[in-house]
């Protein structure tokens, strides 16, 4: 589904991702792991194509395809879909009328709203005086509208409360393979993801096939993502860039 | 008899006297708009383009859903009719000063006649324009529309009008200004004197569609007493040489409220220079001023002013301003606190949409085009009811257009 292959990105002249390798298969959901400052959202926006975030070499390849140049339009076209951590405010822009313009199917949609309790959001403007949690349903329900096949979430848990963690975990297992029967099932019909995470919060939810662990920009690990974290839990980052000094 | 001929003495005077703001122009490069036009009772009976032209600036040629209807072409009444003359009055203001003795105690008090050589013209023409009274205690379901037209080249079209919306009445008027086909360039003048008595409410949608060479020089005043409120929505999206407007609000009576919202865009060539005043003169009084502006190679200034002489009065300003592919984009604000206990804030921005905000849109499949489209029609969008669904379309047309030429 997506190769990354020695993806080093700039802004503003500062290099933050230095040769990046990293892989999502059809149907897995990896995460990513990594310090505050790693780069690790840089990385998905980097995937997205936001401006700001200059690809000096590497590439991106996406369903076969070289993305590494093309706009954010035509990335999301190819089914790409993401939940940033600070969305800007669309003063005017109303949550429904958004929504009605993405929606695949609007029934859908006002159902999901009703179980995320975002209907009586509809009227407001799009992330104008939203809270941390609210944003991140309304995100949500923006990717579940749009029913991307690769999703990109950074911190979908952060700033929810411990109530609604579950229902926004559930929400994002059933986007990520709602009707899957089975783990070969999942692999050719269910759709891919690659979330950041802290804490593992959202892994208490979703599957999670593989971990990548990103330090001052650059992959210094992956494997199994539970027994990663509860490395990291024990031992902290700084272990895992000491361990990649001693490969090197 | 006396003070007649002093003001008549003082507006000649005037007529040479430039305004503030905003281009000059000059009166006699114009001829006077003719004051005698055919008649037009039944409005469906108009040419198609006609009713177009009066449909892109909210009047209904049906006259469906509206309390009463009001030309005025050229210097010439075409068309005054009312539903029902029970919740509302309507007619000419030169007919309302035979009818109504006490009509002249409105005229030419808000708007002082020697204010400059626009309001002067106005004066010593005795100029014609609508009269539109809510007796009190009245509530008309539906809005009174009229229809300021120019239908002749390079002439001055001089109107007067006057509202009064008496004790706890409420009345929604919407004026549209416009021209007729072929009519480019040419001048209107438009004295605008309202009363908002205590309790009541005026809801008034002014819409906007002129030609290229066209020159617009309102001039408004608002009285509102105790309690009372006055909405204004300003609406002008065409091309058009020159407006410039200062339509000033005056809060005389304890907790009276105005809001003003201006959407405007300047083409290319177009110079918009739009003001709103709110002067607070009575305790626990409200106003709020929102001004979103678009150039797309023309001038905008947007000039807020907020004028607090009286305790506890609260008004915030709001000035936003995006640059579309050129242009000029200037935002005045000015407040004034004349007492201590006074709150008043503006909020002022001038530039172009943030790349952040389109590519949060194309990340959710939008088009760089559409994602435009939809944050300017937000920035537009400031809540204007009772437009009919013509003319939302001509607006929605107007801001597909917008977003196609800004990228």
């Amino acid at each position: 589904m997506l190769e990354i292959n020695n993806l080093t990105v700039e802004i503003g002249g500062r290099r933050i991702l230095k040769g990046v390798d990293l892989n999502v298969e059809a149907g897995y959901t990896n995460v990513l792991f990594g310090p505050n400052g790693a780069g690790k959202s840089a990385l998905l926006m980097t995937l997205m194509g936001f401006s700001g975030y200059n690809v000096v070499g590497g590439e991106i390849i996406f369903k076969g395809e070289d993305i590494t140049n093309m706009s954010v339009y035509e990335r999301a076209q190819m089914g790409m879909g993401i939940m940033t951590q600070r969305p800007p405010n669309m003063n005017g822009v109303k949550v429904y009328d958004l929504l009605n313009v993405i929606s695949k199917d609007m029934k859908d949609t006002e159902e999901l709203a009703e179980t995320l309790d975002m209907v009586r959001f509809f009227e407001r403007d799009v992330n104008v005086g939203f809270s941390g949690g609210e944003i991140k349903r309304s995100e949500l329900l923006q990717l579940s509208a749009q029913n991307p096949d690769f999703i990109l979430l950074d911190e979908p848990e952060s700033g929810v409360d411990l109530v609604s963690i579950e229902q926004l975990g559930l929400t994002i297992n059933d986007l990520l393979q709602k009707d899957c029967k089975c783990a070969g099932d999942r692999c050719k019909h269910g759709k891919s993801a690659l979330v950041i995470t802290h804490t593992g919060q959202v892994m208490d939810y979703i599957q999670a096939d593989r971990g990548y662990i990103l330090c001052n920009g650059t992959v210094m690990c992956s494997g199994n993502p539970r027994e990663m974290l509860t490395e990291i839990k024990e031992q902290g980052y700084e272990e895992c860039i000491k361990c990649k000094l001693m490969k090197i | 008899m006396q003070a007649d001929e002093d003001m008549r003495k003082k507006a000649e005077a005037a007529l040479k006297k430039t305004a503030a703001y905003g281009e000059d122009f000059d009166l006699n490069e114009y001829g006077l708009a003719s004051e005698e036009e055919e008649q037009a009772d039944d409005l469906e009976e108009l040419s198609e383009e006609d009713q177009r032209t009066l449909l892109n600036v909210g009047f209904t040629p049906s006259e469906d859903n509206r309390a009463g209807s009001f030309i005025m072409l050229n210097n010439a009444v075409t068309h005054s009719s009312l539903r029902d003359d029970d919740v509302v009055e309507l007619m000419s203001l030169r007919d309302a000063m035979k009818v109504h003795d006490w009509v002249k105690d409105y005229s030419w008090k808000l708007v002082e006649p020697d204010k400059d050589k626009y309001t002067a013209m106005s004066y010593l023409q005795d100029a014609n324009g609508y009269f539109i009274r809510a007796p009190a205690g009245k509530k008309s379901k539906m809005p009174v529309q009229t229809c300021l037209l120019i239908g002749s080249k390079e002439v001055s079209q001089t109107v007067h009008n006057i509202v009064i919306v008496e004790e706890g009445a409420e009345l929604d008027v919407i004026t549209g200004c416009s021209t007729k086909h072929g009519v480019d360039k040419g001048l209107h003048l438009g004295i605008s004197e309202m009363y908002v008595k205590k309790g009541a409410t005026l809801n008034f949608t002014m819409i906007h569609n002129w030609g290229e060479e066209i020159g617009v020089r309102p001039r408004t005043v608002v009285h509102v007493e105790e309690g009372g409120s006055y909405i204004s929505n300003y609406v002008t999206l065409k091309p058009v040489k020159s407006v410039q407007a200062y339509p000033t609000v005056i809060l005389e009576g304890k907790g009276a409220f105005a809001r003003l919202n201006t959407i405007a865009v300047a083409h290319p060539g177009s110079e918009l220079d739009l003001g709103s005043k709110v002067v607070f003169n009575a305790e626990d009084t409200k106003a709020e001023l929102i001004s979103r502006t678009i150039t797309t190679g023309g001038n905008a200034i947007a000039r807020g002013e907020m004028i607090g002489n009286a305790n506890n009065a609260k008004g915030h300003l709001e000035c936003h301003g995006l640059v579309l592919g050129g242009g000029m984009q200037r935002a005045i604000p000015i407040l004034e606190a004349n007492v201590e206990d006074i709150e008043l804030s503006h909020e002022a921005a001038v530039g172009r949409i943030a790349r952040e905000q389109i590519e949060y849109l194309m990340a959710r499949g939008l088009t760089e085009e559409d994602a435009v489209g939809m944050i300017v029609r937000g920035f537009l969008d400031v809540g204007i009811q009772g437009i009919p669904d013509e003319l939302k379309a001509d607006i929605d047309a107007t801001i597909a257009k917008i977003g196609e030429n800004a990228i």
